[in-house]
């Protein structure tokens, strides 16, 4: 769906992972692809503070009309992109929503307290029932696992941005994504950014989803 | 694709306030510019540094804010168009320069930047800089978004320029570290030679030597620019009005609040009963344009970060002309419809908005909904607290500190400073540091601990710094502490650079601001000539830096300085280099049963180091471990065990 409306306006989409996954580029490049739909687009991010390892988030809003103040309002994004479980489950008090959508990476980041043994990471089964019953609709998927196919860790970013868009809300396609990263992302990677988007693309458009609606 | 370097006029791009700023910077023609770093403000120096040769620039990291402003100010003097930005307790290291530059006024446009940080989100208070321009009579703008960031940086130093005084534009962190789309403006190459003229009468602001004498002379010239920049304010493009006519209520703000506004206005759907007066020339407020706005409506809100400052000079207006107004309402901080602690955001505005309206405003989400999402988290979703990276030299040079404090047994404690070595004082660090104020202040107060033996204080000091903090604002106290004989030690965590924000140069690095070639400053050699005795150690040689930490303690008077040299593990000199290869060797590893209490996973806490939950012992765990080596000395068992890689 490369054409049409964004189903809401402002449209805010919740980017949220571990400092060093890769937050700022994810967010940077969601708003190429809208800026250059001549859409207008503010990305706050957290930085300063947020080293290496400790929880991060990047808040994108997109309008086509005017331009929003930065930061999502509370319980408010329509789409929530988890770069890992636990930093999406830990975000959804303040951002979520019966109506969220959510796609996630399952690849855990296990923080220091469950590296010590001191507490334990939660079962896969757990956060994807977590995930469902706190969304309209959730993926999933392991995307370090096709990204490390694709011989970087780092690509899994891409495969999130091919789920964004295949989740199926936004007016954006595979061509606005080729768009967006040129000159951004490097010439010689190219095959294989398209190839993890696709990827991603593919996962939420076959609705494989961990699908509950809240209050089911 | 553009970028704000050589970005053309009409290009648009979605870059950060802090990058629009320093493409305001290039089109406003500086040539000077000069900044110590400190989030949120580090990335406008940072790219300005960058651009410094494609516009002919000078740009460099200076010791300090003060230097910086100095620096700054002598391209200004010259008249050269001048620059200097910093966080927000820079400006008080900066402050002293800034109110002598403002009396003694300046030539070429100069435009101070200082970026607040409401909030806290990376900052050690929630001081706001905008009492500076009131305190020193110096003109304030605040850009509302990436766009005026950029644009207001050419209207403060054309300002600046024409009426030879400092100008302040301030961000704040919801500026600096937000993107969006500006298009950029041509960039502005003036040519002008450097020359300093200093040969005319001294009151004469374009050719009298730089000095705030004759004092009341100065001060009365001061007063007359600031009286004239109302003028320009009351004319400013900056300054908008949004709403109806006569609108019920009149909101007041400025800065990146003015986007809380509008959504507030928005969402509650109240466009024909709300105005909006956005200011962008905040100091002086221009009288006549207050007064035309407050005259259209009964009641005023003034929504503004953090303090009640606007706030408080609208009252002002409105207390002088209720004669001729009548008397308003109003709301803000004063009567609580918005808290005086923390940044804003549009809810907290939507809220208040609602409330002085007497709209009913009601979540949309259920609270089942909240409650549920909260107990999740709450029950299954652990912390990721503040630490040190792993392989950290400042964990391994914290540990030793503990030790020889705890081997000393005199209650010894470190007085920290700012830096990433600060999170010893958090739980993911020792705690073996017992204050953590500002730049330089762990020196200052140990050397003040050490003095208080004749009032019965008998507990051994030390101090801590890091290298560029060391620079910044350490070395004065040293000076101090070694010609007062006070007895005690400063350690200095030398990790090869500005690490907590990113590698920026100080005095002690090879480069610059522009990646130049420079000479760099030996710590030790200044430490030793100031008459301190100067060991320098590495804190990965663990056995050899915990002797010199007992020497240290054992000396009986005069000022010890310990250098920890060991570059940080994200440097771009040891990025991805690896050491050591580590193993633990399980059958040495006694778990649980070691007595030990996991003393490599519950205390040291290396990332690197995880708990083996089926074997019941200790693991190297590979992805987060860089092969520092320190833990083999941790191990009661010797169960970690070092083998030195083959770098090729």
């Amino acid at each position: 769906m490369s054409e049409g409306k964004l189903r809401q306006d402002p449209y805010n989409i919740l980017v949220t992972g571990v400092g060093g996954q890769g937050n700022l580029l994810l967010s940077r490049l969601i708003g190429l692809m809208f800026m250059k739909k001549h859409y207008n687009v503010v990305t706050a991010e957290s930085f300063g503070a947020t080293q290496r390892g400790g929880s991060v988030n990047s808040q994108v809003r997109i309008s086509a009309k005017e331009s929003c103040s930065p930061g999502i309002p509370a319980n408010s994004a329509h789409l929530i992109i988890g770069l890992e479980p636990l930093e999406t489950l830990r975000q959804l008090a303040a951002y979520g929503n019966p109506e969220v959508k959510i796609v996630c990476n399952s690849r855990p980041i296990p923080p220091s307290s469950v590296m010590t043994g001191e507490r334990e990471y939660p079962d896969h089964e757990d956060i994807k029932q977590w995930l469902g019953a706190l969304s309209a609709k959730a993926w999933l998927f392991d995307a370090t696992t096709e990204a490390m196919k694709l011989g970087r860790a780092v690509y899994a970013n891409i495969v999130m941005i091919g789920a964004m868009v295949g989740a199926g809300d936004l007016p954006i396609g595979r061509d606005d994504f080729e768009a967006a990263i040129e000159g951004v992302l490097p010439a010689g990677e190219i095959e294989n950014n398209f190839k993890a988007f696709d990827f991603g693309m593919s996962i939420c458009l076959s609705d494989d989803a961990t699908c509950r609606y809240f209050g089911d | 694709m553009s970028n704000i370097i050589d970005g053309k006029a009409g290009d648009r791009l979605l870059i950060t306030g802090n990058a629009a700023i320093a493409r305001g910077a290039i089109e406003a023609g500086i040539s000077v510019a000069a900044g110590y770093p400190g989030t949120p403000a580090t990335e406008i120096i940072e790219n300005l540094g960058k651009a410094a040769d494609a516009h002919n620039m000078y740009v460099e990291w200076s010791a300090n804010e003060q230097v910086a402003m100095e620096v700054a100010a002598a391209g200004s003097l010259s008249g050269l168009r001048s620059f200097t930005s910093m966080k927000n307790v820079g400006m008080n290291v900066a402050a002293d320069a800034l109110l002598h530059f403002a009396v003694a006024g300046t030539r070429g446009g100069m435009v101070i930047v200082p970026c607040d940080d409401p909030g806290c989100s990376s900052s050690s208070t929630e001081m706001e800089t905008r009492v500076f321009a009131r305190l020193f009579e110096l003109p304030l703008i605040e850009p509302s978004d990436g766009q005026e960031a950029k644009d207001m940086v050419k209207y403060a130093a054309e300002l600046s320029e024409e009426l030879h005084v400092p100008v302040i534009l301030r961000g704040v962190t919801h500026l600096s570290h937000v993107s969006s789309i500006v298009e950029l403006g041509e960039p502005l190459h003036l040519n002008r030679n450097a020359d300093f003229k200093c040969d005319g009468p001294m009151f004469d602001a374009e050719s009298g030597v730089a000095t705030p004498q004759p004092m009341l002379v100065k001060h009365e010239q001061l007063q007359k620019k600031l009286h004239n920049a109302v003028s320009h304010f009351e004319a400013s493009p900056f300054n908008v009005y949004t709403g109806p006519e006569h609108p019920e209520l009149m909101m007041i703000t400025s800065s990146i609040c003015t986007s809380f506004c509008k959504e507030a206005v928005r969402s509650l759907g109240v466009e024909d009963r709300v105005g909006i007066l956005k200011l962008g020339t905040t100091w002086p407020l221009p009288p006549k344009l207050i007064e035309r706005h407050l005259s259209m409506a009964s009641k005023i809100f003034v929504v503004e970060e953090v303090l009640p400052i606007m706030e408080n000079d609208i009252k002002s207006f409105a207390m002088d002309l209720a004669e001729k107004i009548g008397i308003k309402k109003f709301h803000g901080k004063a009567d609580g419809s918005l808290p005086t602690v923390n940044e804003l955001n549009a809810d907290l505005v939507v809220t208040a908005l609602a409330k002085i309206l007497g709209i009913s405003h009601e979540k949309s989400v259920p609270a089942s909904y909240t409650q549920l999402a909260k107990q999740i988290a709450a029950e299954n979703v652990p912390l990721r607290g503040m630490s040190y990276c792993p392989g950290c030299p400042h964990r391994a040079t914290f540990w030793l500190v503990n030790h020889a404090l705890k081997m000393d047994n005199k209650q010894g404690f470190v007085c920290n400073d700012v830096g990433c070595y600060a999170i010893d004082l958090l739980p993911g660090g020792f705690q073996t540091s017992k204050t953590g104020l500002h730049m330089g202040s762990g020196m200052g107060l140990a050397t003040g601990f050490a003095k208080l033996d004749k009032f019965g204080m008998d507990r051994t000091v030390f101090a801590a710094s890091g290298d560029s903090t060391f620079f910044h604002a350490v070395m004065p106290a040293l000076v101090n502490a070694v010609h007062n004989k006070a007895n005690v030690t400063l350690l200095v965590l030398d990790n090869s650079g500005t690490a907590m924000t990113g590698f920026q140069a100080h005095p002690g690095v090879t480069y610059g601001a522009s990646s130049q070639k420079l000479p760099s400053v030996d710590i030790a050699s200044v430490c030793e000539g100031i008459g301190a005795t100067v060991k320098v150690v590495d804190p990965f040689e663990p056995e050899d830096a915990l002797q010199r930490l007992l020497e240290s303690v054992e000396a009986e008077d005069g000022v010890n300085v310990l250098i920890f040299k060991q570059a940080c593990t994200l440097s771009p000199e040891k990025k991805h280099k690896q050491m050591f290869d580590m193993r633990v060797d399980e059958s040495r590893c006694l778990g649980e049963n070691c007595g030990c209490d996991r003393l490599c996973t519950r205390v040291f806490r290396c990332p690197g180091l995880a708990w083996d939950k089926d074997k019941g012992k200790a693991k190297i765990e590979d992805a987060m471990c860089i092969g520092c080596g320190f833990c083999t000395f941790i191990c009661p068992q010797h169960a970690i065990s070092k083998t030195r890689k083959e770098i090729a």
